[in-house]
């Protein structure tokens, strides 16, 4: 996938939302779909079981419109969590241009945040790419739970965030720290314009 | 006299929506290429709406990106106020150059030109100095250029030359964006839904949506109980919506989260973008999509997109864009030669100009050139004399003035009186002229052409052929008799040269009405001109005429031969040329000087011999006014007077 397409002028970030199992990915994206004027979204494609857990993937187009001539397009994907469907992740993580690592701030989800984290690493050397490489952004889904239940997020830093990438505390359902994600990630990813992008 | 620039007016401050995106994103361009981006730029909007903050945010934009640069806002009202008081002191030119010299030159409310005939042409002047300097120019007005009453054309061009955006009224989304920023910067807490409630009026502007926050403040300030979202109706005397929609509301409107993200996010992408996408290839690509929407290929330009950090950038567009101007240029070119042609893509291809020139070379050659008149008559060589006075002024006057004066002229006369010649001098004439092209050939060749051209399935090709032509001259027009479809096709040529006032000449045997089987509609648009009638040649046309024949044949003329010459009955002067002929070539023939007596011999054959084997002359001297025509005439040989029966004597 190409980010920068200066042929037919065309810049499109694909976005992954990785995590564990029930953090919120397609909450996110839910939120997002929300707010987006309906000239500028795509169908949100999402393929749930009957429990409203993604089975596939969620895909959700934007488009932004022409910005310095170029039309600029933004793809956010998630991947389902369960641990069984890391054959869709890596597909999904496939060409991905960067990834907004969605976590549990619940304190008893703290294993599953760190084996998905290392689900995302391993996946993403499968596809020959360096976790280091990646625009990455961390966000502590669910901060709105009970304060006893979670962890704060300078705790989930500590467990998580070893790279010390961006992070935000978030409550997707209400939308607090979903654009601000977003917007991290999607700044991240851009910047990799000016340092010389992958243009295939 | 120049209003400060309000520090408080600066992007940052400015609440982006998608009713002024434009504007914004433009004035920030603006900021960062003073001058070259979009030059001027023009922002209109009802008042209110905020296109003062976004003239002054430019000027402290470029003051913090380039704060060497001269900046100046001001009002028009300013303008005109301190140029009035220059011309009052007498410095009319030092205001000028006080404003020649500003690098960034921001005038709000443009509109106040209306009436004001010497501003606008102060400004004309002012506008055209800093554009040609590199210097940016912002206006603001309450209306677009052209709207502004009694605005010289000029100005229009010039402020429409650059950029004209709009700013529109916020929708919902930004308007209750603008009222939490201005909420906040005023450290006011509301509580939830109070804010989205008076942003559901549609305010005309901004300034009366900042009227209804200000009475809020001022009210929950004398209230120590928070507004709530009734309260906040009352104190703006909006009415209370249904149920529905104020339920639908408190859900849509999260507390934690502003309702306008998506446009935040959006002005802030488009921010990284524009960071990130250095400002040339944001050039490059702009131009890429500009003549690719004109449907030419940008392959040169988009090479330059690939490179790093390519070289010369605006040479490369410049030469691009000079290029496609060119391609243009050719295809308008080859399009009047073949219309099919004209639609070639090579015509849409700025890398392959070789092509595109070899291509248009193609069909002009193809196309070229129609038959031309022969060089061989040249005006100087046409003997003018009483006879043909009037079609030799014509053709001078046709000759000067092409297409305007006699179009078409048809020259009328026999056989041989120079119709030919005066046609074909006229095409050599005009063929003199800057860019002309003259098809001048006989209508056999025309009909002769058509044919084939039918045959050869390029009968579009042939038209284009003539309809390039400047001067379209036809001989022996009484050859299209009965040719229906040549008449058609002369019919087509002779609308199209008449409109663009291209000139048509013509000759024929006579008058056009009496010529057969010529169609009724070309007759009259023969009529239509001039029809200019050469008589057979007069004495002193036919003096002149030999006189210059015997000078071209090195023979000097003695009156004596001269008048023997002039007083042969002769038709036309291709005949006369014709003796002329005879007789030099049967003086060189003897070997003999050329003379009157020697032109008699040659061309009335030898004198009679004297008397011999007793035969008679009848002794008739045969003199040169005679009534004796021809030779063959005369009765030379008289039988002897026995011989002869005299029956009445019997």
């Amino acid at each position: 996938m190409s980010l920068v397409n200066f042929t037919t002028r065309e810049i499109t970030c694909k976005i992954v939302y990785y995590g564990p199992g029930r953090s919120g990915k397609t909450t996110n994206l839910h939120y997002v779909y929300g707010r987006v004027p309906e000239t500028r979204r795509g169908r949100m494609v999402s393929l749930a079981t009957q429990t409203d857990r993604t089975l596939f993937f969620d895909f959700l187009p934007i488009d932004l419109g022409q910005i310095s001539g170029f039309s600029t397009r933004f793809q956010l994907y998630t991947v389902p969590g369960q641990v069984y469907y890391n054959a869709t992740r890596r597909l999904v993580l496939q060409g991905a241009d960067g990834v907004v690592f969605v976590g549990d701030s619940q304190a008893r989800q703290l294993d599953e945040n760190i084996e998905s984290l290392q689900n995302l690493q391993s996946n993403l050397l499968e596809h020959g790419v360096d976790v280091r490489a990646v625009p990455l952004v961390m966000q502590y889904n669910k901060q709105d739970l009970p304060p006893e239940l979670i962890l704060t997020p300078p705790e989930l830093d500590d467990a998580l965030n070893f790279r010390s990438v961006p992070s935000f505390p978030a409550d997707a359902l209400h939308g607090t720290g979903v654009f601000e994600t977003l917007k991290s990630i999607s700044e991240l990813v851009l910047k990799k314009l000016a340092t010389g992008s992958p243009t295939t | 006299m120049t209003t400060s620039l309000n520090p408080r007016f600066t992007f940052e401050t400015f609440v982006v929506g998608a009713a002024n995106r434009l504007a914004v994103t433009a004035g920030r361009t603006v900021a960062e290429n003073p001058g070259s981006a979009y030059n001027p730029l023009f922002i209109y909007s009802s008042s209110g709406l905020g296109k003062t903050h976004v003239l002054m945010a430019i000027g402290q934009a470029v003051k913090a990106i380039a704060a060497q640069l001269n900046i100046e806002y001001l009002t028009l009202d300013e303008y005109v106020e301190a140029f009035h008081a220059a011309i009052a002191a007498g410095q009319g030119d030092a205001f000028r150059r006080r404003f020649q010299n500003v690098d960034v030159l921001l005038v709000d409310d443009v509109q106040f030109l209306t009436n004001r005939k010497e501003m606008q042409a102060e400004l004309l002047r002012l506008t055209e100095a800093l554009q040609q300097a590199g210097h940016q120019i912002v206006l603001a007005s309450d209306r677009p250029p052209a709207e502004i009453a009694d605005l010289d054309e000029r100005l229009i061009s010039r402020f429409s030359g650059g950029l004209v955006v709009d700013m529109g009224i916020p929708e919902y989304e930004t308007r209750v964006a603008i009222l939490r920023r201005k909420a906040e910067e005023r450290g006011q807490n509301f509580q939830p839904g109070v804010l989205e409630a008076v942003g559901k009026v549609e305010f005309p502007n901004v300034r009366e949506l900042m009227g209804a926050l200000n009475r809020l403040i001022a009210y929950q300030a004398v209230n120590d109980v928070p507004l709530n979202e009734e309260a906040v109706r009352k104190v703006l005397g909006i009415p209370t919506v249904d149920s529905s929609t104020a339920a639908s509301s408190t859900v849509a409107s999260p507390t934690a989260a502003s309702p306008d993200e998506f446009s935040q996010f959006l002005t802030d992408v488009t921010a990284t973008v524009g960071k990130a996408v250095e400002a040339w290839r944001a050039r490059v690509a702009e131009a890429v999509m500009r003549w690719e929407g004109e449907g030419y290929r940008t392959g040169r330009l988009e090479k330059l997109l690939h490179q790093d950090t390519p070289a010369a950038v605006d040479e490369v567009i410049t030469a691009y864009v000079q290029d496609v101007e060119r391609l243009k240029a050719l295809e308008a070119e080859v399009a009047v030669l073949d219309p099919q042609a004209a639609g070639d893509k090579v015509f849409r291809d700025p890398d392959e100009m070789d092509a595109a020139e070899a291509a248009a070379a193609k069909v002009r050659d193809g196309a070229a050139p129609p038959p031309a008149p022969s060089a061989a008559f040249a005006l100087d060589g046409f003997y003018a004399g009483a006879s043909n006075e009037i079609a030799l002024n014509a053709a001078r006057e046709v000759i000067a003035k092409p297409g305007k004066k006699y179009n078409p002229l048809v020259l009328v006369g026999k056989g041989g009186l120079g119709k030919t010649h005066l046609l074909n001098a006229i095409g050599l004439e005009l063929a003199k002229k800057k860019n002309a092209v003259v098809a001048c050939l006989s209508t056999q060749q025309f009909v002769d052409e058509l044919i084939a051209a039918i045959d050869g399935n390029r009968v579009d090709w042939w038209r284009a052929r003539y309809r390039r032509a400047t001067a379209f001259l036809l001989d022996d027009i009484q050859l299209l008799g009965g040719k229906e479809r040549t008449q058609e096709e002369l019919f087509n040529l002779f609308n199209q040269f008449l409109d663009a006032d291209r000139q048509l000449v013509f000759t024929a045997p006579a008058h056009p009405n009496t010529l057969e089987g010529l169609e009724e509609r070309i007759v009259s648009r023969l009529e239509g001109g001039l029809v200019a009638e050469i008589q057979e040649p007069d004495k002193d046309l036919k003096r002149s005429a030999l006189e210059r024949l015997l000078k071209s044949q090195r023979v000097s003329a003695d009156g004596a031969l001269l008048d023997y010459l002039v007083d042969r009955p002769v038709e036309s002067v291709r005949t006369l040329g014709a003796l002329v002929q005879r007789v030099t070539e049967a003086a060189a023939a003897q070997d003999a000087a050329v003379s009157a007596g020697l032109a008699r011999e040659v061309l009335e054959g030898p004198p009679a011999p004297r008397p011999t084997k007793g035969l008679r002359t009848s002794g008739i001297v045969v003199s040169s006014a005679g009534g004796v025509r021809s030779r063959e005439k005369m009765v030379w040989d008289w039988p002897a007077a026995a011989d002869r029966v005299i029956e009445e004597l019997r």
